[in-house]
């Protein structure tokens, strides 16, 4: 019964990875590059949060309402200048400007809000859950599942079914060509950044809501992104949430047994998928 | 018509060989440091001289390689671990070092066969998940002391002032092995297709070039190289701790010297950690303050300035340290009109 | 007629190679112009060039009097120029019809849209869903061209049709040129093949190592002398077509 539970809490889990991931899916998908700040920004933006909620008198959901717009725009903005800029500088740039920022962001949460853990008050919505047979199913949890698959529907409708959807693919597949019928590349760069970070700080912000977060947690989220997009297979979405729960039921299920084995036991089915199955658990189209 | 004959190719000129002389002559002031200045000068040099070693490592992985790693703590950790182990069996440290390059090499190459299945920037991602992964493992063993790290033996009856200098020397000695063996590495066979590679991938396959081969070859030796520091801070620190010598920080030290000392040129790890030391040296104490503005350094250098100091240096005077290239020493101008026409009647 | 398109003294560079030397020429409405040249003569650059992706060290673009030359090439495409790329480069995940509409991304209006491709191309209708890649090379050619249709361009650029095809469904898909240039468009195509391309134009321009160094009326052009041109033997044969004399140097 226990392992039941375990696995229920492992897929709850694995729904806040995907929400991590996603974002990480789609800059990857489109431009080919990681955002190795990517975890950073997450907890960037759960810290903002914080400070807004802590001091002003608003609802939490008019935070989450002001925050994650924000960092959509903050993406776009992101990738119009710096991003854009490195691109141009070669390929090696966005990753050495990423792992810049991930330092920045770090040391500048540590100096704002000192290295203590901090939680973003939800009220209720952190503790409460509700029975399914003998095993309690936390609302929290339920809402990150929820989230993420509604993310990667929105992402999966904006790409198939707009124009602007249309033609992120055609760019990921041919900029160069793309520009000929029309696009502006660097727009679209902009909006799938843009969505990357959006996503990533519902991510934070729901990180936030279940459980403490320090200053330095963002590489830990990085790298459990970057298993769930590996593990799922590079450029599918469903792979990502596929990836993002396998993650999720594995770490969990290990922890149930020794919890001090169970981050090691994520990586190690990264590696086994890596050793394995290289093109991931849902081959991909791209995109 | 222009033909080869008419070119004469050299690899070095004059400033080349009147450079080997001045580094000869700095490796010697080097040498007498210990003689000249307080130990706790020549003891922090000793991180200099570990800064330049995984640089220049990271350098020839990514700079000429194209492989970016995040992960090369991993064998810093490695290199560590393996000279507490040989200690506790009776080998001299300074000995146990060469054993942690060897084994730092021998786990790079099945780690190369996970880590070479992904692609750029996911390689760079990959690299630091299999880092972490060694650390976890490592502190799984009790015998090294679990989470806790260990002590290393067989230095302790030293006289301090002895070992300090003795440390010195050996960390001065690798470094200038490691610096002059990538040199020999960039001008061997390896080196040229390297080039050959960077310049473009899918030509060279064509050309013959096994390009897997060859960046599996630069990953063992940066793997090595790194191990090699790995054994220096253990020997200097007397310990190890597992979370600080798995330490992605490590990284960030690497890709800062390199890119604010020039990615792609031997000399740029050696400008680079100069002036990190440098930084070090002076602002450490601003702690966060320091950190962000390495990263901002980082950042500003990565997107706007992707040569580095020593590639806008060496852009502008055309002077190399380490002639790794090639240039036209002189050219015997036969005068060629590329618009006449092929066939006249 | 008014003059569409006008290039005018262009310089462009591909690294350090001088692709298009001091190159102009003016395209006038409902006319078709063939670029002729050997391979390396920079005839995809200028394609590139006009429109966009590629930029010129020199030189200005006109069209219909307004200066573009500043434009990226999305803006030339609303502007109303459409290049059909060499080797048909269509969007390998996006289905045919997605290939297609990706054209109507500047919703620039016009006579046509997907009915009237189809039309044009009555086979892609049933087979509009699928993955382009198992797409003949002239099929893959037809859509590549509907693409840029669909932005409804004022000029067309084509860009090697014949590229890898058998010469019979090239012959094809130049047999509905003349359909495209009755709704308005001019076209501005380049080709290796002397006689097709002559067969075709109204007008064309010989290219070698990035120079003019024939233009003409394609139907007073003979084949011999667009082939001397062609291959720069550039001496003999009496010179009644405009010449540059670039040509002889």
């Amino acid at each position: 019964m226990q392992i039941l539970d375990a696995l229920a809490q492992g897929i709850l889990l694995g729904g806040l990875y995907t929400l991590f991931a996603v974002g990480l899916s789609i800059m990857f998908g489109v431009m080919r590059i990681v955002n190795l700040a990517h975890g950073d920004f997450a907890i960037l933006a759960a810290f903002l949060a914080i400070l807004l909620v802590g001091e002003t008198s608003f609802p939490v959901w008019l935070v989450v309402a002001i925050t994650v717009p924000a960092f959509a725009a903050i993406g776009y903005f992101l990738q119009r200048t710096l991003f854009q800029q490195s691109l141009n500088s070669g390929p090696l740039s966005t990753l050495l400007v990423t792992f810049g920022m991930s330092i920045v962001i770090q040391n500048a949460l540590l100096e704002a809000f000192s290295a203590n853990p901090q939680r973003l008050d939800v009220g209720q919505l952190a503790t409460a859950s509700f029975p399914v047979g003998p095993i309690a199913i936390p609302y929290i949890g339920v809402l990150g599942l929820m989230l993420a698959i509604l993310c990667i529907v929105a992402i999966e409708l904006f790409l198939r079914r707009t124009a602007t959807g249309r033609m992120t693919r055609a760019v990921s597949d041919d900029p160069d060509t793309a520009r000929l019928t029309g696009a502006n590349s660097r727009h679209i760069y902009g909006l799938a950044t843009g969505i990357a970070f959006g996503a990533v700080a519902i991510a934070g912000l729901l990180l936030a809501a279940r459980s403490s977060v320090e200053p330095t947690a963002g590489s830990m989220r990085l790298i459990f992104a970057f298993e769930a997009v590996v593990i799922g297979g590079l450029g599918s979405l469903w792979g990502t949430l596929v990836g993002g729960l396998s993650l999720g039921v594995v770490q969990t299920l290990v922890a149930h047994f020794d919890p001090s084995s169970s981050i090691l036991a994520g990586h190690l089915l990264f590696l086994l998928v890596l050793a394995f199955r290289p093109q991931g658990l849902i081959p991909a189209r791209s995109l | 018509m222009n033909t080869p004959n008419s070119l004469l190719i050299r690899r070095s000129r004059r400033s080349s060989n009147l450079s080997f002389v001045a580094l000869g002559l700095v490796a010697v002031g080097l040498v007498m440091m210990p003689y000249v200045v307080y130990q706790s000068v020549t003891s922090s040099m000793v991180m200099l001289f570990v800064l330049v070693i995984i640089a220049s490592m990271w350098n020839l992985l990514a700079g000429f390689g194209g492989l970016v790693s995040i992960g090369q703590q991993a064998y810093i950790g490695i290199g560590a671990y393996t000279v507490i182990v040989m200690a506790d069996l009776g080998v001299h440290p300074l000995i146990g070092v060469f054993f942690g390059a060897l084994t730092s090499a021998m786990l790079a190459l099945p780690t190369s066969w996970l880590a070479f299945r992904l692609r750029g920037d996911y390689f760079a991602v990959g690299t630091w998940v299999i880092a972490e992964v060694y650390r976890l493992v490592m502190i799984k063993f009790q015998f090294v002391g679990g989470a806790d790290g260990k002590s290393l033996v067989g230095l302790s009856g030293l006289d301090p002032v002895m070992r300090s200098a003795l440390t010195y020397w050996f960390a001065l000695g690798i470094a200038i092995l490691t610096v002059l063996g990538c040199f020999w590495l960039l001008r061997s066979r390896i080196g040229l297709a390297l080039t050959a590679i960077r310049d473009d991938e899918v030509s060279a396959r064509a050309g013959g070039i096994d390009a897997t081969r060859i960046k599996r070859i630069v990953y063992l030796v940066s793997a090595a190289g790194c191990g090699l520091a790995g054994g220096i801070l253990v020997v200097d620190a007397l310990r190890v701790q597992p979370d600080a010598i798995f330490s992605v920080s490590w990284s960030a030290y690497m890709i800062f010297i390199v890119i604010i000392g020039g990615i792609g040129y031997l000399e740029g790890p050696l400008i680079g950690a100069l002036v990190f030391f440098a930084m070090q040296q002076f602002l450490a104490e601003m702690g966060t303050w320091y950190l962000m503005l390495l990263g901002v350094l980082a950042i500003c250098a990565a997107a706007w300035f992707p040569k580095g100091l020593w590639g806008a240096f060496s852009q502008k005077t055309g002077f190399r340290l380490f002639p790794v290239g090639y240039h036209v020493a002189q050219r015997f101008d036969t005068p060629v009109d590329s618009r006449a026409p092929l066939f006249r009647n | 007629m008014t003059t569409l398109l006008s290039v005018q003294e262009i310089n462009v560079h591909h690294g350090q190679l001088h692709a298009v030397r001091d190159f102009s020429l003016d395209v006038n409405d409902g006319e078709k112009t063939a670029v002729i040249g050997a391979n390396g003569a920079g005839k995809s650059t200028l394609m590139r060039a006009i429109a966009g992706t590629h930029r010129p060290t020199s030189g200005r673009i006109f069209l219909r009097g307004e200066d573009i030359t500043d434009l990226h090439a999305g803006r030339r495409v609303e502007a109303g120029i459409a290049l059909v790329p060499e080797g048909r480069r269509l969007f390998r995940s996006l289905s045919l019809e997605e290939n297609l509409l990706t054209g109507t991304y500047r919703k620039r209006r016009g006579t046509w849209s997907l009915e009237a491709i189809f039309e044009l191309f009555p086979w892609m209708k049933e087979r509009r869903a699928k993955p382009v890649a198992r797409l003949s090379g002239g099929e893959q050619q037809a859509v590549a061209i509907g693409r840029a249709l669909l932005s409804n361009p004022d000029v067309l650029l084509i860009d090697e049709l014949s590229l890898g095809l058998a010469p019979s469904i090239v012959a094809r898909i130049y047999g509905m040129i003349p359909r495209v240039v009755e709704t308005g468009c001019s076209v501005l195509f380049v080709e290796q093949n002397v006689a097709q391309a002559l067969s075709v134009a109204d007008r064309a321009l010989c290219l070698l190592e990035g120079r003019t160094v024939l233009t003409g009326v394609a139907s007073e052009l003979e084949r011999s002398e667009v082939e001397d041109a062609y291959f720069g033997v550039a001496h003999g044969r009496g010179g009644r077509k405009e010449r540059n004399s670039d040509a002889d140097s």
